[in-house]
Parts: C-alpha cells; structure tokens; sequence
C-alpha cells in the first residue's frame, strides 16, 4: 500500500510500486481528468503538479511521488492562480475536443505560479511540451495573457 | 480571431459531390424499431445544469428536444461533439427557433437509431458525422423542432392566458403578453403544451429576425473541457470492467501463428491472454483489471506471426511504382476540349510532379472503446462517429440484430477522420475481445499511443504529375493531370463502383479555373495498407498540387500569382469574392520586411470557400509562419466564433502534416511509432490566424474541413518565393526545411 498527497488529501493505493503516477490516479484514485495520450512524455495530456513543478505523470512511477504534494486538474479551481486560468479558458474559448486541455491547464498554471507575466517567449518554453491536435495554441496563448492580466 | 458563421470538423462525403449512398448495404438488416429517446443518452453538455428530470410530462414534439417543468431545454444530438462545435452548433439552432436564454439549454447525445437520427447529408441512411455535414444537414430539421415546440407553447399560454396567440412575444424564455401584463418561462406551460397536438407544419424564422444565430454564444461544452469534468472513453469504468491491451501484427496482413502468454498470465491482475480475429485483422489482447497491469502483461507475451501474406512493400518502392503509373492513362476524371493538341500549340509549358505521403490522424485521444454483451444484445460507450455502420459491424461479430447494439456516445478526444471507419475497426476488435473473453463482462480495449500510430487507416500517399501550356501572355491553355493512389471509398459505403473514385480526384476534376482545354487522369492503386478519410479527404492533396502548380506557372510567366487566379475565375464569383476579401485583408502586393514572403491558396471542399493567405519569413536556418489571413464564404454563420476555432483548427492541423507528417513503410512496417518520430504542430510553431468571414445569405456550409487544404499550398507558396524552389515531396521536413 503506498499513500500519496492528491490535491490535500491522503490517498492508498494497491498499484505495484512502478506503476506510472498517470495510471494510478485513473484507474485506482479515480481521478479521470487528467489524460492518457502517448505514455512517453511527448504530449503532456497527463500534466500534474508535484510540488508545484507542472510534471508529465505517464512517466513517473508512483513510488517517486509518494511525499509529495500531487496536485490535480480536479483541484487546479481551488486556488487563485488555477481558478484564473480555468476562467480565462472559458472566456478565449479555448477548448475544442478538450482532451488535452487539463495538461495545457496544469501547465499554464504552473507557468503563472511561477512567472506571474510570462511573456510569449515564456509561454513558448512553458507551453511547448503540450501538444493540441485540435490547434488551439493561439487561444492559449490568449488565455494565459488574460489570466495573467486578470491576477496583476 | 474574429469573424461570422458556423460550425464544424471530421470528414466523409463531398458536399459538392453527388455522395451516391449504398441504402442497401447500410440497412441491411439495420433497425427499423424506434428507441426511447432520453433512455439511452447519459450525458448533458453542461455541468452546471443537467439534462430534465423534473416531475411532470416533458414537452417532446418529434425527437430532437425536451423541455421540462423546470424550463430545461434539453437539445437532443444525432451526431457527435469531436471538438467541431457540433453540440452548441445543433443547441443554436433549436434555441433560436424556440427564443429560449441560452442558458437554459443543455445538449444530450442521442441513441443510435438511424430511423430517427440518421443524417439528411447521407439520405437518412447512416447515422453519423462527417462530411463537414452536421449544421447544413441538420438546418431544417433542429430548426423545425425548435418553432414546433414554440408553437405549442404559445397556444398553451393562449388558451391560459384568454388571448389571441399572435399577441404572445417570447423573448429569451420568457413568454408574454403586454396587454394584460401577463408573462411565464417555459415550464409554466410544458403541461398543457404537452397535451397539445403537434402542429402539422411551423413557420421557421426570417433570417433578419435571428437573435442568437450569427452571435458569438458561448460553447456549451467549454466549461466542462476546462475542467477535466468531460468524460471521454478513456474515462469510463464500469464494475468488473476488464481492460484490453492488444497486440496488432507487425506487418499489415500478417495473422498468429502461435502465441505464448505463460509469462504474462502469471502477472498480478491479469484476467485472460486470448487471440481474436475480425474482418479486417487479426492479434492478441490481454485483459486485466487496469490498464498498466494489461500492458505489462502485453509485453510479457511472445506471438510468432505468419507474414507469408504480409503486406511487405517500402515506401520507396510504393512511390516508383505511383511514378510508373502516372506516365500511363488513366480512367478519365474530367475532359473539356483537346489538352494534347492545346499543349503542343502552347508558347510556354511547364511540369511538375507532386508525392504525398501516408499520414495519421493521431487524435490526441487514442482510439478506445467500451464493450459489454449482454443477455439481451450489448452496450457500447464510444466517442461515438457512425453509429449505423457500427452497430452493423458490432451485430455482426456478435450474432445480433442491429439495434439490439445500443450505443452511449460520449465526447471524442478528437477524430479527424479517424472514428468514423466505415469498418468500424477498433469496434470490432472490441467485440471480438469480448466475446472471446466470454464472460460478459464489460471490456474497455485501450490503445497505446504507438498502437494508434501503426494500426493503420491512413490518409493514402498519392502522387500528382501536371503539365500546364499558356499562351505568348501567360494565359493557361491547356492542363493535364495524373492522380495516382488507393482509393479512399473503395469497399464503403460511399464506393461510387465507378473507375473513377470520386474522393482521389475531388478539388480537381471540379476546380473553379476557366481552363479550356483540360485533362484529369486517375490510376487507383490497391495496396496492403488500410486507408481512411483524413481531415478534408481528397482536397488535402488535391489542394496542394493544384495550387502550388498555379504558382509555378505564375512564376514561369512572371504573373502574379494573386492576378492569375483572379483571370480564372471570372465566372465564379463566389470564389473570386474570398480570394478577393483574402488579399485585401492580408495586404497582399504591400511591401514586406526583407526575408518575409506571402503565399496564397483558394480551394473549395464542403460546400465552403476558404482562401488563405500567409507571411513566411526565415530566422537564421529556419522557418517561420507568421500568419494566416483566412477569407471564408460557408453561407449563413450560425456561430462566427465556433467557425473560427475551426478554420484555427484546419490550418493548424494541415500545417503539422505539411511540416513534418508522414507515415513511412520499410519492408511493410511502419517506422513512426510516438509523438517524438511523427511530429506534429507545436505552440512555438503555432501563427496568428485571421478568419474574415464573406456575408451570406446562402444556408450554412461546412467548416469542420474547409480550413486545411489551403494552409500546405499557400505556405509552400511563400517558401517558393524565399528560395525560388516548390517543395515537391511533402513534408517539408523531407526538403530539409525546419519550422519554428
């Protein structure tokens, strides 16, 4: 049994040890936001927070994330920086089929927690791992600008 | 990012063909029962609002709303939300007919039952998504739904209210009467309107009367997506679900010899090991109890493939062969006046030959699906694209009569083609698995993304020779063309029967261009390799031969290349106006920093003209897009901002193929497996896009496509200015240019 600190809350898991984060929090945490797209950290669908660092989970077994703080696309609307972005998603409509979009999420807020004015060069090194096959950089882009501005 | 008018995405018939559609094959055996509407659908469209359960008899009038006591209006959706804005596109139309707010309206998909939901864009006769098809098809009828339950409303009210009903107003869900100072929200007279017969015939609005139609509603799914509250397939889990990893043959066409699972049944939380086999293909699938236990297992397991019957060919040799061909004739595409002769008598000639590879569609959600049989028939739960040809494929492999396969469908991690297989593929292997697993227990089948990636169904390749002859003024007089490659339609239900397969010739064998004396060539080719629909169908290649080719005998006549289209479209206004609207708003002609060029495109697909216009400069060693000015004529805009996202979403995913897509074969295997050797468009690489839209009149045509065969061709346009050389062999990867 391992424990893991998801989005606050102290979770147990039966998945063997090397079990990447991803699937553990799909199939046995039930946390079905964050999403399965290529399983080798090119896409950035499965993004989460470990300690705050925006984190590809398909890859990272689950024994290295015990002890840290795992935080969510489930949680992401609990805190200022989160519920901005989500809203400045929403107002740029930005998503289209979605399916990427709790990854664009976690990671542009992680960009935000840490660089609360990213210019297009920061949001280009930021956003850059996460890939939309429905094209919706621009509004991205436009989104995270206007969360930004909406947090000054 | 601004504009004017509707929705959409995915793909199958050409609107601006004559879409022949096999009835016979699609309804044999297809249910003609009616299924309980409300009773299979399990998903509204919004979180903050869920679908009507309030006491009391809804107002139904036919099959595509609910209004419920609570004054919920619930949009029920024959075709499926893959990201194209069907949803809102659909709710849009209803909500306007009935003057609802548009915050009381919520969508909910709509079992598979053809009878009822089967898509006017294909006669009626396959439920389904594609073609751009979703508001042009369902203009009248989500129309019509919507002014019969506002009639009925009204005359409940009437009657309450003592009042003639011509005297009643409805204006964002609310009804009311100004004389007598009387008003209601809906719910107030869902009863007695419930009761009420349905009227035989309903006025729908003028166009000048449109409240919500053309305006920039929000996307009813936009709140749900920003969430992770969305449910896709990945995200269904069903008690005692099974997941299925799979093992699909190297080669496509090879079958299993012999498998040994020793090692992988020892493995905590594996259910079964089994071989299955459909119409199409045939592998082995684990099934545990989630999916990571069912991969590792997968990879425990050691299959001897038999290959004697392999597709075995390179890429290589495909090509030389397409090359061969081309120098042959054809069957005979299209043929206005005598294009040998005019081409001897021409003063200036020129040629090129274009190669295309096979692309994929890598949606960003794998395919997936949920499989249960059950005493009675089974249940599936899919991003859900051809729910007719789907549940015959399903009943097939199950025994069953088509509409004992009931169908949930959920939102699709996008499609681009690719859930809508006229094989249903990925859905038959579900079946199989599960009914070889025999134990009726739900199967969720799950692919990696390298399953995703070699499985097949790919855009085909093809190759394109051209030559052009012009007169001393550069004036084209004669054009002949050769299209080589597998046949899209071939053994679906769009298969015209005919030598020439429609979708390998379409955006040629219909171009706009006065051209008098014309010759379109066809060779279909049958090649080992399964091959599908792919954003834009035949005009992802047409397109690109066609217009980078005018650009080529624009530059070897010194034309502009802007002047020259217009000279050849003097009887085709509608074509002329977009690239007309295209070059005034991207300042075509002005001047441009130094290393910067512009290239343009025009192409018609879907009933819609896009023409679009881009800057291209080059950073050090490599490119960059800068931006795209699009000019877009799709006919009325029922929602300028969904249209935009699309025509974003077009030239988007057209300029990631058009950089670096494709698919290549080495002795019959793939070589591309993941996102790092099949690379895509990234947000770097991602230019500012314009979408202008040309007022109409004309009912909606289709957005979902138009966006993407333009993008290639104009880019490929601006690098021929830069470097003075056509990209001949896409991707531009395969020329050595790199893209930032």
């Amino acid at each position: 049994m391992l424990t893991l600190d998801v989005n606050g809350k102290q979770l147990t898991t039966d998945a063997a040890a090397d079990t990447p984060l991803l699937w553990v929090l799909r199939d046995s945490l039930n946390l079905t936001g964050t999403k399965f797209g290529c399983g080798m950290a090119q896409c950035g669908a499965c993004t989460v927070h470990i300690d705050g660092q925006a984190t590809r989970s398909c890859v990272l077994p689950v024994s290295a994330a015990v002890g840290k703080k795992i935080a969510t696309i489930e949680n992401v609307a609990a805190e200022a920086v989160g519920k901005a972005v989500q809203e400045a998603w929403v107002a740029e409509s930005v998503p289209q089929c979605g399916y990427c979009q709790s990854g664009q999420i976690m990671s542009a807020t992680a960009l935000l927690q840490q660089n609360s004015k990213p210019t297009d060069a920061d949001i280009d090194a930021a956003m850059t791992g996460n890939i939309c096959r429905c094209g919706t950089y621009a509004r991205i882009r436009a989104a995270i600008h206007r969360a930004a501005g909406s947090l000054a | 990012m601004k504009t004017l008018i509707d929705n959409h995405h995915t793909t199958i018939v050409n609107a601006g063909l004559p879409g022949e559609i096999n009835r016979r094959d699609l309804l044999k055996g297809a249910s003609l029962s009616l299924a309980v509407i409300g009773g299979g659908s399990m998903l509204a469209a919004c979180a903050d609002k869920t679908a009507t359960v309030a006491s009391g008899k809804p107002l139904a009038p036919g099959h595509f709303l609910r209004i419920g006591a609570d004054s919920v209006v619930t949009v029920i959706s024959p075709n499926t939300e893959i990201g194209q804005g069907a949803y809102t596109g659909l709710a849009t139309l209803v909500a306007e007919e009935l003057d609802a707010d548009w915050s009381q309206v919520v969508v909910e998909a709509a079992p598979a039952d053809v009878k009822i939901f089967g898509n006017p864009a294909f006669g009626g006769a396959l439920q389904g998504t594609g073609g751009s098809t979703t508001i042009s098809a369902f203009w009248d009828p989500m129309r019509k739904a919507g002014a019969t339950a506002r009639a009925m409303l009204v005359t409940a009210a009437a009657k309450e209210w003592g009042v003639p009903a011509g005297e009643i107003t409805i204006s964002k869900g609310v009804l009311a009467h100004a004389g007598k100072s009387k008003s209601g929200k809906f719910g107030d007279f869902v009863a007695a309107a419930a009761a009420l017969p349905v009227p035989a015939s309903v006025k729908v609005k003028d166009p000048k009367d449109f409240v919500l139609i053309g305006k920039e509603t929000p996307r009813l799914d936009a709140r749900d997506k920003s969430s992770g509250k969305a449910i896709f397939t990945q995200d269904i889990k069903l008690p005692d679900m099974l997941v299925a990893a799979v093992i699909y043959p190297p080669r496509f066409g090879a079958t299993v010899k012999s498998f040994d699972a020793t090692a992988a049944r020892q493995l905590p939380n594996v259910a079964n090991v089994l071989q299955f086999k459909t119409g199409l293909r045939e592998g082995v699938a684990v099934l545990a109890k989630d999916f990571y236990s069912a991969k590792k297992a997968r990879d425990a397991v050691k299959v001897e493939w038999d290959e004697s019957k392999a597709f075995m060919m390179s890429s290589d040799a495909i090509f030389a062969e397409y090359k061969a061909l081309a120098t042959k004739e054809g069957a005979e595409a299209r043929k206005d006046g005598d294009a040998a002769k005019a081409m001897t008598d021409a003063t200036h000639h020129v040629e090129a030959a274009y190669q295309f590879p096979f692309l994929a569609h890598a949606s960003m959600e794998p395919m997936n699906c949920v499989l249960q049989i059950k005493p009675d028939g089974c249940e599936i739960w899919n991003g859900e694209q051809f729910h007719t040809g789907d549940q015959n494929v399903v009943a097939g492999i199950l025994g069953l009569k088509p509409e004992q396969v009931k169908i949930n469908m959920l939102y699709a991690g996008g499609s681009f083609g690719r859930r809508g297989n006229a094989w249903g593929d990925y859905l038959a292997d579900t079946a199989a698995i599960a009914k070889a697993d025999g134990g009726g227990k739900p199967v969720k089948l799950v692919w990696s993304r390298e399953d995703d990636m070699r499985a097949g169904f790919y855009r085909p390749a093809y190759y394109h020779t051209l030559k052009a002859g012009t007169d001393k003024d550069g004036k084209i007089t004669s054009w002949q063309q050769h299209i080589v490659g597998q046949s899209i339609m071939a053994g679906t239900f769009l298969d015209n029967g005919g030598a020439v397969d429609s979708s390998s010739v379409e955006g040629v064998a219909n171009m706009p261009y006065e051209i008098p004396n014309l010759k379109v060539e066809l060779h279909t080719t049958k090649l080992g390799i399964p091959i599908q629909w792919w954003r834009s169908v035949g005009s992802t290649h047409t397109a690109y031969a066609v217009e980078c080719f005018l650009d080529e005998v624009a530059r070897a006549t010194k034309q502009d290349p802007v002047e020259l289209r217009r000279g050849l479209l003097a009887k085709h206004p509608r074509h002329l106006a977009v690239l007309n609207l295209a070059a005034e708003k991207s300042g075509w002609g002005s001047p441009l920093p130094a290393g910067t060029a512009r290239g343009v495109a025009l192409h018609e697909c879907f009933g819609t003209v896009v023409a679009e216009v881009v800057e291209v400069s080059k950073k050090g060693n490599n490119y960059k897009v800068d931006k795209v000015t699009c000019a877009v004529d799709c006919g009325i805009a029922v929602n300028p901002n969904v249209i935009a996202m699309q025509i974003e979403s077009g030239v988007a995913y057209g300029l990631a193929a058009a950089i670096s897509g494709a698919v290549t074969l080495k002795d019959g295997v793939v070589q591309q497996s993941n996102f790092h050797d099949y690379q895509v468009l990234r947000m770097n690489q991602m230019p500012k896009v314009e979408v202008h839209l040309v007022p109409s009149t004309n009912k909606p045509s289709g957005v979902g496509e138009p966006g993407t065969p333009p993008i290639a061709p104009a880019v490929a346009n601006a690098l021929a200015v830069l470097s003075g050389k056509t990209v001949h062999n896409l991707p531009f990867s395969t020329a050595g240019l790199t893209f930032v």
